[in-house]
């Protein structure tokens, strides 16, 4: 068995040395190609935030490349959708970003009063407590962002924090709506129910709370070496990068784009509420977290202007075609239909009866059409594409997730960078795999 | 051109669980407040008065079309001559404006969209579909919605694809962003979109079959015992309308 051929030259014998595992033996030798390895990162990896699956190629503690494989959340909300009536609407989409449930509300309510054409018989009101749902929310989801950052990033206390006083968000939810998430409170033409007056104290108590403890937090924080040293320089993604993603919210406006449909496509009469779009120029994941705190101060000013307006009044609009019917109240075991207006269809008001039973049976029609709704939700442009063929349920409801346009920017932030990064990169985009999935 | 009457439907015939979900007669032409509930005929509300799908079509709106309406018509057509050829209809409707294209025509048409100065949709704000099954021969809809940051604009862009020749030119080269959006579009109601450069399902196992989101793919679902009693699954239940 030869090895290799050999010849007489000049120079004297020479081998010319071929073989298959020749780029073996050279690689063998090559110190940083020998440590390549692909990591599959989730899905139940416990900073995913959900069930994410990143696939990671690593050179040493390099990530040379990164794809994402999303979907383990997936239940078909949008398909259900078109199974049932447009008030059931409110508790399917309610379901989609758990952590901004008045969100999906909103936009789905906003989407279906538009193509009803009631949105200017929308009272008072009802525009003003959502308006005050949607910055409790925000809060809250904020809160839940640097908790689970923190806990990511080495701040275990952080995590602690953040989730009791979003508890206390919760606590307000459960007096408005009878539930703490996925309440199916805000529906097509207002609210399920009124605000409470016991809430309204709380609400003030929140309000008086809360700036104390984002100060804790940020004396936690600010000045710690590793928060710092993981932050700041990490998971850059400039305003150029953020537009050809498609990324929006807390991840644009930190690269230096102020863009808050809130100020620039406002709804809800946001227009007439004084507060700030905070912004940052690094675009890394500090940047995002000062922007994020920043902007829990602007909704504790909202709210405050909210509970100022609040004026009495009905919380849903006067058409008795579309109104539901019922009267609710909250009992025992959550939110139900009031016992007084049950006696009162079942016993004295036949009309009221089929009125009712049309109503929750059938639905109301909505007019053929299409409408794109677009709201700013926690994590960026969260739109609403509804179309109807004039019947009683959505012919096709789409939503544009946030999470699910933001997570396609996490191989742009983390390759080329360390593996502990991907995890504060990902983290800075604040992904909710439900509502990415849907 | 988008057909008025119903073409035949491309596909074997739907099973019941798809149609359950259509209205059973043509509403009334009358807004909100008359006829909401659409008793038509016998009245019959039992939801066995025999389902149909009603016919829609897309209609053209005319000239103004209104506010910056017409300056972005007037714009686009300026900075791509060939609009003409591209466009087959201008819509506003409830203050939007769409713009259905020649599905060959729309990569140019968003390239313009996004770089001409008096335009400017920097944003993708989304792209998804819609399937008009039995109302249009070209069932399958893929709507974009683009926005304008700079003008603080928002316009829709439509293209209709037949289900056996659904290919559409990816916009992924002028919109990264509709990267994952075309492939979930892919997904959901197998929409192809030629040029994209990984077009895999994304929220669907990679061996399903079918295309989930389509009107002729049932919803399914096991029936559900409660109290003793069977419930069906919500596409075989019996429905009003």
């Amino acid at each position: 068995m030869t090895y290799a051929t050999a010849r007489e030259t000049s120079e004297g014998k020479v081998f010319t040395v071929t073989g298959g595992d020749w780029d073996t033996v050279v690689g063998g030798t090559d110190p940083l190609h020998d440590e390549r390895i692909v990591v599959n990162m989730g899905p139940q990896h416990p900073s995913t935030h959900g069930v994410l699956r990143l696939i990671l190629e690593l050179e040493g503690e390099t990530v040379t490349e990164c794809r994402l494989v999303v979907g383990y959340l997936h239940t078909g909300i949008e398909k259900n959708l078109e199974y049932r009536t447009w008030i059931q609407g409110s508790t399917f989409v309610t379901r989609m970003d758990y952590l901004a449930p008045i969100f999906n509300e909103t936009a789905y309510s906003l989407a279906v009063e538009k193509l009803l054409g009631i949105t200017d018989d929308i009272t008072p009101r009802t525009t003003t407590i959502r308006v005050l749902m949607m910055e409790l929310n925000r809060i809250a989801s904020h809160l839940v962002w640097l908790g689970t950052t923190g806990l990511e990033l080495g701040a275990i206390s952080m995590m602690l924090y953040g989730f009791r006083e979003r508890e206390y968000i919760l606590e307000i939810f459960e007096m408005i709506t009878g539930l703490r998430m996925n309440m199916g409170y805000v529906r097509p033409g207002g609210v399920a129910q009124d605000v409470p007056p016991e809430a309204i104290r709380k609400i003030r108590e929140f309000l008086a709370m809360l700036p104390r403890k984002l100060k804790e937090y940020e004396d936690l924080l600010s000045g710690q070496p590793i928060w710092i040293q993981r932050t700041q320089g990490v998971a850059l993604l400039d305003v150029t990068g953020c537009l050809a993603l498609g990324v929006t919210g807390p991840v644009l406006r930190s690269a230096g784009l102020p863009w808050d449909l809130r100020k620039t496509q406002p709804y809800c009469g946001y227009e007439t509420y004084e507060f700030d779009v905070p912004s940052a120029t690094t675009g890394d994941v500090w940047a995002r977290y000062e922007v994020r705190v920043a902007e829990m101060r602007e909704s504790l000013k909202i709210i405050e202007q909210c509970l100022d307006r609040l004026k009495p009044g009905p919380v849903m609009v006067a058409d008795k075609k579309i109104a539901w019917p019922a009267q609710l109240a909250l009992g025992v075991d959550g939110l139900g239909n009031s016992l007084e207006h049950v006696a009162k269809i079942m016993g004295q008001s036949m009309e009221a009866l089929i009125h009712h039973f049309k109503l929750v049976t059938e639905g109301f029609r909505v007019p053929a059409g299409q409408v794109y709704q677009a709201i700013e939700g926690p994590r960026g442009e969260l739109g609403a594409h509804v179309v109807s063929d004039g019947g009683t349920r959505p012919y096709r409801v789409h939503f544009r997730e946030p999470s699910f346009i933001n997570l396609q920017a996490i191989p742009a932030m983390a390759e080329g960078g360390l593996i502990a990064d991907v995890i504060a990169g990902g983290a800075s985009l604040d992904p909710v795999m439900g509502g990415c999935d849907r | 051109m988008v057909s008025t009457t119903p073409g035949p439907v491309p596909v074997s015939q739907p099973p019941a669980g798809a149609t359950s979900g259509a209205p059973a007669e043509l509403p009334p032409a009358s807004g909100a407040g008359k006829g909401m509930f659409g008793v038509q005929g016998t009245g019959d509300t039992s939801g066995f008065g025999g389902l149909v799908r009603r016919e829609t079509e897309v209609a053209s709106s005319t000239r103004p079309y209104g506010g910056w309406f017409d300056d972005v018509y007037d714009s686009l057509q300026e900075a791509f001559p060939a609009l003409d050829d591209a466009i087959e209809h201008v819509v506003v409707d409830r203050d939007e404006l769409t713009l259905h294209i020649v599905p060959e025509k729309i990569l140019d048409v968003c390239r313009v969209m996004r770089d001409d100065e008096a335009l400017r949709f920097e944003l993708c704000s989304s792209v998804s579909a819609v399937d008009y099954l039995g109302t249009d021969p070209r069932r399958l809809h893929v709507a974009y919605h683009l926005t304008s940051m700079t003008y603080r604009r928002r316009v829709r862009l439509e293209v209709a694809v037949t289900a056996e020749e659904p290919y559409v030119p990816s916009v992924t080269s002028v919109y990264p962003t509709a990267d994952w959006q075309e492939r979930e579009t892919y997904d959901m109601f197998g929409v192809v979109f030629t040029g994209h450069p990984n077009l895999t399902r994304i929220l669907m196992p990679d061996d399903w079959e079918g295309y989930p989101q389509r009107k002729d793919y049932p919803l399914g679902g096991v029936p559900v015992e409660y109290k003793g009693a069977e419930i069906p699954p919500p596409d075989r239940r019996r429905s009003y309308q």
